[in-house]
């Protein structure tokens, strides 16, 4: 019902694909070794890691938050980052007063060069309907609950422009290197539906864990 | 078109769960169709407005009962056959019976492929709208496919900024031109959208990226002092 579940037999969707890759590949059309390629990107070089050097470095460089703040896709380049889903990125800064959320209502559509593909809570239909019709409500599914004073906005991913939230940097954090504070960037965070929490020591409770 | 995929406001999907440590892809076979399905329409020249919209075509209840990938899947088979690139007896030849030839005959929707007639562009396009204009999503039910959502159509918006020049979706979806035209970021009070009796405390906007084609123009209210002295009608309203 939820649209989540996953079907790992061989039965169904698998035997599916294997027969469409395996026509497609007799016809020429694609290359099993560029498919490999392809996913062997999205599993181990494209990901929410990305973000995070984006975020750390808007959060200690003042000139490239500025930068980000304009023009995402050209900042998101200088660190290497772009392609599919990345050729108009747009930042949105959290703050004190504003806390930005992205959803997609359509379909899923997410800031791939900078997140990766989308994790299942992201695809759900309980995130696709309701992130725009109670988004404090959805927020509070995450454990977070914003002050009523604190102004929400919710970016629906309507056309061709991703979103990266640049969450608020913890406070106790300010002698951190670029390199530690992307290490505490979640990728929840930079959907906006999560807050980072200052780095502590306890275990189990590292935000790295969330990433 | 009017489909199940567009959730925006629907309620009854329950609590958002999180999974703890997810994968990128559940199973082999959904990182093979990602990327088969990228492949694919880089070969068969499928632009990704016919894309979205053959996962649209999907049938209701098969939509509901699909993970993501799964409808990636039935949207690049129900492509690549309506292009020829495959026939459905390629396919099920493929499988060695190991699945039910009608799962790909229900995978495949009930709407027949979009005419195939691309036409040339001639008007430059114009941005209509300046930042802080006030504007109205239209009531737009179009058949095919279309990014603008039904819970924003007839809303008061105002544009928040002007993305630039864009290809039409619901003309680009179904190759009857690109319709290049200028997309906006509009802002929405979420009382707007949901109603004042809703959960939104005034101070929840919710931003949708709009095409020219989405919007009308909302007239400035006319200054109480240029109304005519006839309209008293007006004094009525207690």
């Amino acid at each position: 019902m939820s649209g989540d579940h996953h079907n790992t037999d061989d039965s169904g969707p698998a035997a599916r694909v294997k027969a469409l890759e395996a026509i497609l590949t007799e016809k020429g059309l694609i290359d099993p070794a560029a498919i490999d390629a392809i996913v062997d990107t999205y599993e181990t070089r494209v990901g929410p890691r990305n973000g995070a050097r984006v975020v750390a470095k808007a959060w200690t460089d003042p000139e490239y938050r500025k930068r980000l703040l304009a023009n995402a896709t050209s900042a998101v380049a200088e660190l290497g980052f772009a392609g599919p889903e990345g050729d108009h990125l747009v930042a949105v800064e959290n703050t004190d007063r504003i806390h930005n959320l992205v959803v997609c209502t359509l379909c899923s559509c997410y800031p791939w060069p900078v997140l990766g593909l989308p994790p299942v809570w992201y695809k759900s239909f309980a995130y696709r309907s309701r992130a725009v019709s109670d988004p404090r409500g959805v927020l509070k599914n995450f454990g977070l609950e914003l002050a009523p004073e604190v102004e929400v906005r919710v970016w629906d991913s309507s056309a061709e422009i991703r979103y990266l939230v640049i969450p608020q940097r913890p406070k106790g954090t300010e002698g951190m290197s670029e390199d530690a504070l992307a290490g505490i960037v979640t990728r929840d965070s930079m959907v906006g539906v999560a807050k980072i929490a200052a780095p502590t020591s306890r275990r189990g409770d590292s935000p790295r864990a969330h990433a | 078109m009017n489909g199940v995929h567009d959730m925006g406001g629907m309620d009854g999907f329950g609590p958002v769960v999180r999974e703890q440590n997810e994968p990128v892809f559940h199973a082999d076979w959904e990182g093979r169709v990602y990327a088969i399905a990228a492949a694919a329409m880089r070969a068969a020249q499928i632009n990704i407005d016919e894309f979205r919209h053959a996962i649209e075509r999907i049938a209701p209840a098969r939509y509901l009962a699909s993970s993501y990938y799964e409808r990636w899947l039935a949207a690049v088979e129900t492509l690549l056959v309506e292009r020829g690139v495959v026939t459905r007896e390629e396919i099920l030849a493929k499988q060695d019976g190991a699945i039910d030839p009608a799962l790909i005959a229900n995978a495949v929707s009930t709407q027949g492929p979009a005419p195939v007639k691309d036409k040339p562009e001639k008007k430059p396009p114009r941005a209509g709208y300046p930042k802080g204009a006030r504007v109205r999503a239209r009531n737009l039910n179009p058949s095919g496919h279309t990014r603008l959502p039904r819970y924003v159509r007839g809303k008061a918006g105002v544009i928040a900024r002007d993305w630039g020049v864009f290809v039409f979706p619901d003309t680009n979806a179904h190759h009857a031109g690109t319709k290049p035209q200028h997309c906006y970021s509009v802002a929405f009070d979420a009382r707007e959208l949901w109603g004042k009796s809703s959960k939104a405390n005034g101070r929840e906007r919710v931003y949708l990226d709009l095409w020219e084609d989405y919007l009308e123009p909302i007239a400035p209210k006319s200054k109480p002092k240029a109304a005519k002295r006839t309209t008293a009608h007006h004094t009525g309203r207690y």
